[in-house]
């Protein structure tokens, strides 16, 4: 399982009920319903990764995030989880904000444009830039909103939202953000996971 | 009809009251069992049939001599397996092959009921059904499902008996039956009246049958169970035993005689009163109404978990009609999964040999079990 989701697995107490937004093949859920006893459900929009998620015995609803959010009632989940597909929606703003309303706290994780790989990529080479976060091609990318670290921090705050616990991860390290490491960690970091709440 | 051996029946002797506002008592429910019941009683899936379907769900139907209608889905080693699982299915009431309906005579005054038979419901139907548990000693189902008039009844159960099943697997249905199946059972219904054999219901009393009618009723109805792609690539334009049009009315097209062939196999096990009745009890079944336009009323009390199916080329109970169940759990914090197959073989494709739909049956009713063994 990639660090990421061990991450997020560490942010979340035993016992809760979690919806994974966006869960694909649902190795996140298996691990929290396994490890947390979590009361898990997960959306996801591929048919196959729904399937998967059936022959692993998990509760999974096929849909899409931005029409399917609105059906849960307020602060139904302890926890939502959205990991790394804040930038391929075509209204991300209305994203979190549904992330905020279903969940009292939500998990967000965004590949970060930041990181100093995507950057020289882009400074030495002149095209667009492809990392193990971005491995696609300009042309069949999912990503609509790419955004840094930075961004992600700045775009919150203007919003009201409250960041409870902002991590930096690079490969294997994880690492806290805060005010005044923000910059270097905009730059090391190429994933970034944000515990949120409104 | 001599259907009586073969059928195993149970005669209910309690009271039940219809929703029409009779009673009715000491009456048949035919029913066949599948597999066997474990010691704990924990095994237990029933089965509800579709519009024109029966209690054998698989293997060779004994009156018919024609495979099960859900062969594909029940049996050892099936998505239903039942070399696990102990299946129950009964024939409606108000049907035609063994439970009471309008073919059977009434006690009062010894003839057969026609038109007489009371207007049943869905909810009388698994009211009626309900006494099956009790039968087998069957505390808790471990499932519940069904397709189309089968899914129907499936929510219909779980809203009467809230804590008698822990899954509840409702296929290509609907919680509500809209104006366009409302019309299109109307157009059946139509159809058998109009048949002049059809003797205002008497026809078994004056030896006639309304064939006729019935096979249009049918041929209609076959239509919406498919998809235009599905007919489209199955006969097209292809003509039927002939190299050019015969400039008549005769079957010229392979898509004529196929529903002329449907209509008329139909007949010889269907009973047209039966028809009516059973469609009537399709267009009257309104869960959301029951709960005064709260869907989600009606599934507050059970904990059971939900897993809604649906086809993407279904017209007849389209994808969005299945959400609209899974929204009204899902506002309510219920345990339910939800996923629509692709598939070009319409409403019928919870039917027929749809390899996704069937794993998806499968994977999930076997890992519920043995969740439920923990």
């Amino acid at each position: 399982m990639k660090n990421e989701f061990k991450v997020i697995a560490d942010l979340i107490e035993n016992d809760k009920k979690v919806l994974d937004v966006g869960c694909a093949d649902g190795t996140l859920m298996k691990y929290l319903k396994d490890n947390k006893n979590t009361n898990i459900r997960g959306l996801e929009i591929s048919k196959e990764k729904v399937q998967e998620c059936i022959a692993k015995g998990l509760t999974v609803i096929e849909g899409n995030a931005e029409k399917d959010l609105k059906q849960f009632p307020d602060k139904s989940f302890d926890y939502v989880v959205l990991s790394q597909t804040l930038q391929a929606f075509l209204n991300p703003e209305l994203v979190l904000k549904e992330l905020l309303r279903v969940g009292k706290k939500a998990i967000v994780t965004i590949p970060n444009f930041g990181y100093w790989k995507v950057r020289f990529h882009l400074l030495f080479k002149g095209t667009m830039p492809i990392t193990k976060a971005l491995p696609d091609e300009w042309y069949s990318t999912p990503n609509l909103h790419m955004c840094t670290i930075k961004d992600f921090v700045y775009f919150v705050k203007s919003r009201d939202i409250k960041i409870f616990k902002s991590l930096a991860l690079n490969n294997l390290n994880t690492s806290l953000i805060n005010e005044s490491n923000l910059g270097m960690k905009n730059l090391f970091a190429d994933l970034g996971i944000f515990l949120i709440e409104k | 009809m001599h259907i009586e051996k073969n059928i195993k029946t149970l005669i209910i002797k309690k009271p039940l009251k219809l929703d029409c506002g009779k009673t009715i008592k000491d009456f048949p429910i035919a029913y066949e069992t599948y597999g066997s019941l474990n010691s704990k009683k924990d095994n237990a899936i029933l089965v509800f049939h579709a519009l024109t379907g029966d209690q054998f769900v698989t293997g060779l139907n004994p009156i018919t001599k024609k495979d099960g209608w859900w062969s594909y889905a029940v049996g050892p080693d099936k998505a239903i397996d039942t070399n696990k699982y102990f299946v129950i299915c009964c024939n409606v009431i108000g049907g035609c092959m063994g439970s009471f309906g309008p073919s059977h005579k009434n006690p009062d005054n010894n003839s057969v009921f026609g038109t007489n038979f009371p207007v049943i419901t869905i909810n009388d139907i698994v009211n009626a059904q309900y006494n099956l548990l009790e039968h087998f000693g069957i505390d808790k189902l471990f499932s519940i499902t069904g397709g189309s008039m089968g899914g129907m009844q499936v929510l219909q159960f779980i809203t009467n008996f809230p804590n008698k099943s822990k899954t509840v697997i409702p296929i290509a249905t609907t919680s509500s039956h809209s104006a366009q199946n409302i019309a299109l059972n109307e157009l059946g219904r139509q159809a058998i009246t109009a048949d002049s054999n059809w003797k205002d219901g008497n026809y078994i009393s004056n030896n006639t049958s309304p064939g006729k009618g019935l096979a249009v009723a049918r041929m209609a109805a076959h239509i919406t169970y498919l998809s235009k792609k599905g007919l489209q690539e199955k006969f097209g334009r292809k003509l039927q035993e002939r190299e050019d049009l015969k400039f008549g009315f005769d079957a010229d097209f392979q898509i004529e005689s196929y529903l002329r062939y449907q209509g008329s196999v139909f007949v010889d096990r269907f009973d047209a009163n039966s028809y009516l009745y059973i469609t009537r009890a399709m267009d009257y079944f309104d869960l959301t109404k029951q709960f005064k336009g709260n869907l989600s009323d009606a599934f507050k009390n059970t904990k059971a978990k939900f897993f809604i199916i649906s086809f993407t080329s279904d017209w007849l109970y389209p994808t969005q009609e299945n959400k609209d169940i899974v929204i009204a759990l899902n506002s309510i914090g219920a345990d339910v999964g939800f996923v629509e197959i692709e598939s070009d073989k319409g409403h019928d494709s919870f039917l027929l040999d749809v390899p996704d739909f069937l794993n998806a049956l499968k994977n999930f009713l076997d890992k519920s079990y043995i969740e439920n063994q923990k």
